[in-house]
C-alpha cells in the first residue's frame, strides 16, 4: 500500500493526515532527503510525532504523517535530512521522545534551566538525572570542534551589541575568515506550545499574535485559518480581503525597514534614514487604518477585529502614493552605489542546492532559486483572486536577498491597490462557537514576510486548544546562515545576518 | 545620490517636536519616580537594551526611536553597545529562564548609578506569557526596576516619555 492509499484520519482539514508506521515514516524521510518532496515541519505531540511535507503535485499538496511513539522513540528523520535536526532536538527537549539514529544528541531549547524539567512529559525513570538536575543540570553545551593551526574562537551573545534578539554565535576563525559559525538558540523560549495547550481559542489567538512581533499579522492569519479549517468555518469575504491588506502592509513595513538596515550594516546610513522613514509611515498608516502600529490582534479566528473605515482606506492609498514616489529613487541609489555593491555582491552566498535541500522559504529561498510562495502555491483567499509575481533569483548572495525584497515591495504595492479596489462589503466576523462539536484538526500555511508559516491546531470538543504548533520559516533559515557565512570575513557577519533576518522568538517558541 | 542629498538639504526635517513638560502621559510616567518634570532637556543617558525574552515587537518600536521622526539622540539619549557604558538598561520580555542569568550578568556589568526600565507588558508582569514553566516573569523579580513603560508594545512616543522622565529624575538626583 502506498502512503497515499492509507485512509486519512477524520476531521483533519483541509489536507489529509495519515497515521503511519515506522516503515512509512522512514520512506517519507527518504523521499524528502531525495528531494522528491519538500519538508514543511516536524513537531511533537504527547506520544506521537508529526511530519508535514509538500508533495510535488500540481497544484502542490500538503500531507501530514503521524507516527505514534508508544515506546517514546521514533526513527530520526534528521539522519537523512539535516533540516529536521533542530526540530528533533526540540521534540526531545519538550516531549521526551528520542529520535533513534540522530547524529546530534545535544539539547536544543532546554538549557537545563527550566525548574520543572520537560514540559510535556512526566520524567521517565531514565530521565531522572535530567529532570531533577535542571539548572545547573545539563553539562556545559558542547560546541562542534574545529581544529587546525591558527584557529581562534569568537563567542558572541546571547546579549548582542545592537537592539536585537538574544542568541549565541560561536565563530571559529582563521584570521579574519570565518571557518565555522555555530548558532546556539533557545534563549527566548517562552513555552508557547505548553501555554497554547488547554487555552481558549481567544487566548490562543493572543499568544499566536505574540510568537514573533514582526510577523504578528502573518501568525494571526495562519492561526485563524487553521482554526477555521478545523471547524469548517469560512471568514466572511470582507474579512479575508482585510486580512490580506494587513499582511501586505506588514510585508511592506518589514521589507522597507530591513532593506535600510542591511545597507546600514554596510555603513551606508542614508538608506537606513530614508527606508526607516518609509517604514514609520507604513506603521502610522496601519495605526490609522487598524488601530495598532503592528496591527497586533487585528486578525482573529472567524474574521478581523477592526473594521477598515473610509479614512483608513484613504490613508493606505496616500501611503502607496508616497512609497511609489520615493522608493524607486532609493532603489536607484542602492543599485548605483559601488561601495555598497562591493559589500553586498558575492557576500554570504547560499548555494541553491542547500536552499532546496532545506526547503528554505521566503526571500532566503527565493534568492537562491527556490520558487515557493504559499500565496501562489498553496493559495488561500483572497490571493487566489489577486495577480502578483513571485520574484526568484539564483545568485543567493546578500545582494540577491535585498533585490528579492525590493521586488516584493513593488509586488506588495500592486497587491494593496488590487485589494483596495476589490474589497467586498459585508460582515467581517463569522460565528465560531456554533461549530464546535467534536475534536477536530486544522492546518494552514500562510506567507509571512520572512517565509511560510505553518499552523496546526487540534481543538477539543469543549472548544479549547488541545495542541497547537506554529512553525516559523526560521527553522530552515537559521542553519543555512551557518552555511552561507563560511569563508566570509567576520566584519561581514552583521550584513549577512541582517540579510537573512531570521526570527529568534519565532524559532525558540 | 546627489539628487537625494540635494533634496535632503532643502527639505524640512521629519523630526517631530518633543512632548511638552505638562504632557499627562509624561507626568504619569514621571510620577513613578516620585519626581516631577520641570524641564525636558538637560543631561544625557546611555541606554543598553536587553531583550530578556520578548516577542521582538518591543524591539521594533525601540528601533523606531532612531528613525528620523523620533531621532532619539537629539535628547541626549543614546543606545550603547556595552553595559559598561550604560546608565540605563532598557529591558523587554517576560525574562525567560534561559535569559535570566544573561540579564543578571548584564545588570552586574553596568556601573552604578544605574536604572532599569521595564518596557512593555511582558517586562512589567510577564504579559501573556506569565505562568509558563519557561518564564520567570516580571523583570523586577530579577533586577530592581526604576520605571515601567506600559504597552504591547509601547509606542515610540510613550518610550520617549518614559526615557525623558528618567532623565529628569537623574538630573535631579
Ligand atoms: S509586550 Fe507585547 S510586544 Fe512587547 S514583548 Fe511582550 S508581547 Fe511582545
Amino acid at each position: 500500500m502506498s502512503f497515499a492509499e492509507i485512509a486519512p484520519v477524520a476531521h483533519h482539514h483541509p489536507w489529509p493526515r495519515r497515521i503511519v508506521d515506522a516503515g512509512y515514516w522512514r520512506d517519507i524521510a527518504g523521499r524528502l532527503a531525495a528531494g522528491e518532496w519538500g519538508f514543511l515541519a516536524l513537531w511533537g505531540d504527547t506520544g506521537a510525532v508529526h511530519l508535514a511535507f509538500l508533495e510535488a503535485t500540481t497544484p502542490a499538496t500538503v500531507s501530514v504523517a503521524t507516527l505514534p511513539c508508544p515506546e517514546g522513540r521514533f526513527p530520526s528523520v534528521a539522519k537523512a535530512l539535516a533540516v529536521a535536526s533542530r526540530p528533533e532536538r526540540a521534540i526531545r527537549d519538550l516531549f521526551g521522545l528520542e529520535p533513534i539514529g540522530a547524529n546530534d544528541e545535544r539539547h536544543w531549547l532546554d538549557h537545563g534551566r527550566w525548574p520543572g524539567g520537560r514540559p510535556f512529559a512526566a520524567p521517565a525513570p531514565g530521565d531522572a538525572e535530567d529532570a531533577a538536575g535542571a539548572a545547573p543540570g545539563l553539562p556545559p553545551y558542547r560546541f562542534l570542534d574545529s581544529t587546525g593551526p591558527g584557529l581562534h574562537q569568537i563567542p558572541v551573545g546571547p546579549v548582542h551589541a545592537g537592539i536585537i534578539e538574544p542568541g549565541h554565535f560561536r565563530f571559529t576563525c582563521n584570521g579574519e575568515t570565518i571557518v565555522r559559525l555555530e548558532e546556539r538558540l533557545g534563549y527566548v523560549h517562552k513555552g508557547l506550545d505548553r501555554l497554547l495547550a488547554g487555552s481558549t481559542i481567544e487566548r490562543a489567538a493572543k499568544l499566536a499574535a505574540r510568537i514573533s512581533g514582526d510577523s504578528t499579522v502573518a501568525y494571526s492569519f495562519a492561526f485563524a485559518l487553521a482554526v477555521e479549517n478545523a471547524l469548517g468555518v469560512k471568514a466572511p469575504p470582507r474579512a479575508e480581503w482585510q486580512r490580506a491588506l494587513m499582511a501586505e502592509l506588514e510585508r511592506l513595513a518589514n521589507h522597507l525597514g530591513d532593506i535600510g538596515a542591511v545597507c546600514n550594516d554596510a555603513a551606508y546610513a542614508i538608506m537606513l534614514a530614508h527606508c526607516s522613514s518609509l517604514r514609520e509611515q507604513v506603521l502610522r498608516t496601519a495605526e490609522t487604518a487598524f488601530g495598532h502600529r503592528l496591527m497586533m490582534d487585528g486578525i482573529q479566528p472567524g474574521g478581523v477585529a477592526v473594521e477598515l473605515k473610509k479614512e483608513g482606506a484613504a490613508a493606505v492609498r496616500g501611503l502607496i502614493k508616497v512609497v511609489r514616489a520615493q522608493f524607486p529613487e532609493l532603489v536607484e541609489l542602492y543599485d548605483n552605489t559601488a561601495s555598497l555593491a562591493d559589500r553586498t555582491v558575492a557576500t554570504g552566498r547560499l548555494d541553491p542546492a542547500l536552499a532546496a535541500a532545506f526547503s528554505a522559504g521566503g526571500f532566503v529561498g527565493r534568492a537562491s532559486g527556490r520558487s515557493f510562495d504559499a500565496r501562489r502555491d498553496l493559495p488561500y483567499a483572497p490571493y487566489d483572486r489577486l495577480h502578483f509575481e513571485v520574484p526568484v533569483m539564483t545568485e543567493g548572495d546578500v545582494n540577491a536577498r535585498v533585490w528579492i525584497r525590493i521586488k516584493e515591495v513593488e509586488q506588495s504595492l500592486d497587491l494593496i491597490e488590487q485589494i483596495l479596489a476589490g474589497m467586498p462589503t459585508g460582515a467581517t466576523t463569522a460565528d465560531l462557537l456554533g461549530h464546535i462539536m467534536s475534536t477536530c484538526e486544522g492546518l494552514a500555511v500562510v506567507e509571512g514576510f520572512r517565509g511560510d508559516i505553518l499552523a496546526s491546531v487540534r481543538i477539543s470538543a469543549d472548544g479549547t486548544i488541545e495542541r497547537a504548533y506554529l512553525r516559523d520559516p526560521s527553522w530552515a533559515q537559521w542553519p543555512l546562515l551557518e552555511a552561507a557565512i563560511e569563508g566570509n570575513i567576520v566584519a561581514d557577519f552583521p550584513l549577512c545576518n541582517k540579510s537573512f533576518n531570521c526570527s529568534y522568538s519565532g524559532h525558540d517558541l | 545620490m546627489r539628487r537625494i542629498l540635494f533634496e535632503n538639504a532643502f527639505s524640512r526635517a521629519l523630526t517631530e517636536p518633543a512632548p511638552n513638560a505638562d504632557d499627562p502621559e509624561l507626568a504619569e510616567l514621571a510620577g513613578q519616580l516620585q519626581h516631577g518634570i520641570d524641564r525636558i532637556f538637560g543631561g544625557s543617558l546611555s541606554i543598553r537594551q536587553v531583550d530578556a525574552g520578548s516577542c521582538n515587537g518591543c524591539e521594533l518600536e525601540i528601533h523606531a526611536l532612531n528613525n528620523p521622526y523620533y531621532d532619539l539622540e537629539r535628547f541626549g539619549l543614546k543606545f550603547v553597545a556595552s553595559p559598561r557604558h550604560a546608565d540605563v538598561l532598557l529591558v523587554t520580555g517576560p525574562v525567560t529562564h534561559n535569559m535570566r542569568e544573561a540579564l543578571e550578568r548584564t545588570y552586574n556589568a553596568t556601573p552604578a548609578p544605574k536604572w532599569v526600565i521595564a518596557a512593555g507588558a511582558c517586562a512589567i508582569d510577564g504579559g501573556v506569557f506569565a505562568g509558563s514553566y519557561a518564564v520567570v516573569g516580571a523583570v523586577e523579580t530579577v533586577v530592581p526596576v526604576a520605571i515601567r513603560i506600559p504597552g504591547c508594545p509601547p509606542s515610540p512616543k510613550t518610550l520617549i516619555k518614559g526615557l525623558l522622565a528618567l532623565m529628569a529624575a537623574k538630573a535631579a538626583a
